[in-house]
């Protein structure tokens, strides 16, 4: 009869996999720009001081932050000319520090809790009276390992 | 004539050659890390407790900065570019002189033995408005100061910069420079 010729000899069909790379390469460009790194949107000028000590803050998930600086121009009418402190992303008095700091270390993982790291991030130019403040409430929420965020000092004003 | 057939290029490994790029671009990405100058803060005084008895004047070596970021370092106005060697020679004091710090028998230490250490403390006061950044350099050149003895301590001894070092020798060095700044409880320095 021979109705139905057999297709080719047997085997396997392979399946055309040129296109795979497109799509890994697609999934890589996808995940490179919709990334972005968890920052708080600052609400105050942070030009950050310069120091040639400066030692790296290793591990992102044990340090919270803590931002001071003068509000942005938009946020002035409402708060203010005057150095004010921001944490998340959302402004804060003093007070509000030990509440912060207690709740952060909640969020962390028990063995985590002791190398927890409170980086100030402050403006170069805000008076020590704020940062004085805010390293008595530190305190007070024993949060006793701080750093100064600073960046490195560039050799050419040296 | 016989039809060649073109021959097809294998592209399945292009695939595994881009999770390769993938994951080594995953891996290698650092988030620009944080940098910034280390600190302790003291843990907080009970309100009951006796204040701490006063130390010996001659090892404590004060530091005051005012609300004009002028510098007064043991009762003299200096610039900030002196107080780090004011500083080395305040802790090492090779001279034993009697205006500078004490110095007091360590334990054993690895490496070193017995060694006199200095027992000054750096007392830094500031200003309710001294600029951060005046501030921080003086942290800065404090911290310059403890590095830059132990570093010469390092050489002397293993003939390497202290940060070669391996952790424990590191760790005997700190012990003979112990890192002691201490800062004072809030006042305020030379308000008009």
């Amino acid at each position: 009869m021979g109705k139905f010729k057999k297709k080719e000899k047997g085997g396997q069909q392979s399946i055309n996999t040129a296109s795979l790379p497109d799509i890994v390469f697609m999934l890589l460009f996808f995940f490179m720009v919709s990334t972005t790194m968890k920052e708080v949107t600052l609400k105050i000028q942070l030009r950050s001081p310069e120091a040639t000590e400066i030692e790296k803050l290793e591990k992102k998930s044990l340090v919270t932050y803590v931002y001071v600086g003068i509000p942005n121009r938009q946020f002035q009418s409402t708060f203010g000319t005057e150095p004010r402190i921001q944490l998340n992303d959302a402004f804060a008095s003093v007070d509000d520090i030990q509440s912060y700091i207690v709740q952060e270390r909640e969020s962390m993982k028990e063995a985590d809790r002791p190398k927890m790291t409170t980086s100030i991030k402050a403006d170069y130019d805000c008076p020590m009276g704020v940062i004085t403040d805010i390293k008595q409430a530190l305190r007070k929420a024993q949060a006793l390992k701080i750093s100064y965020s600073t960046r490195k000092k560039s050799e050419m004003n040296n | 004539m016989a039809k060649r057939a073109v021959p097809e290029v294998n592209a399945g490994s292009m695939a595994d050659i881009a999770f390769l790029l993938l994951i080594f671009f995953l891996m290698t990405t650092t988030m620009d890390t944080d940098t910034g100058l280390a600190r302790l803060l003291p843990p907080p005084v009970p309100l009951d407790q006796e204040p701490p008895p006063p130390l010996n004047e001659r090892n404590v070596f004060v530091v005051l900065l005012n609300s004009k970021n002028q510098l007064l370092v043991e009762g003299e106005q200096l610039q900030i570019s002196q107080l780090k060697d004011k500083v080395k020679e305040f802790i090492d004091n090779p001279l034993e002189l009697a205006n500078f710090s004490d110095k007091k028998e360590s334990d054993d230490l690895p490496y070193f033995g017995i060694v006199p250490i200095s027992k000054g403390v750096i007392s830094l006061q500031n200003d309710r408005g001294t600029q951060y950044q005046a501030y921080l350099t003086v942290q800065n050149e404090l911290q310059a100061a403890y590095s830059e003895l132990r570093d010469d301590k390092a050489r002397q001894k293993f003939r390497k910069a202290f940060k070669d070092l391996k952790p424990d020798e590191q760790d005997a060095i700190k012990e003979i420079y112990p890192q002691r700044i201490s800062e004072a409880e809030p006042k305020n320095v030379g308000v008009q």
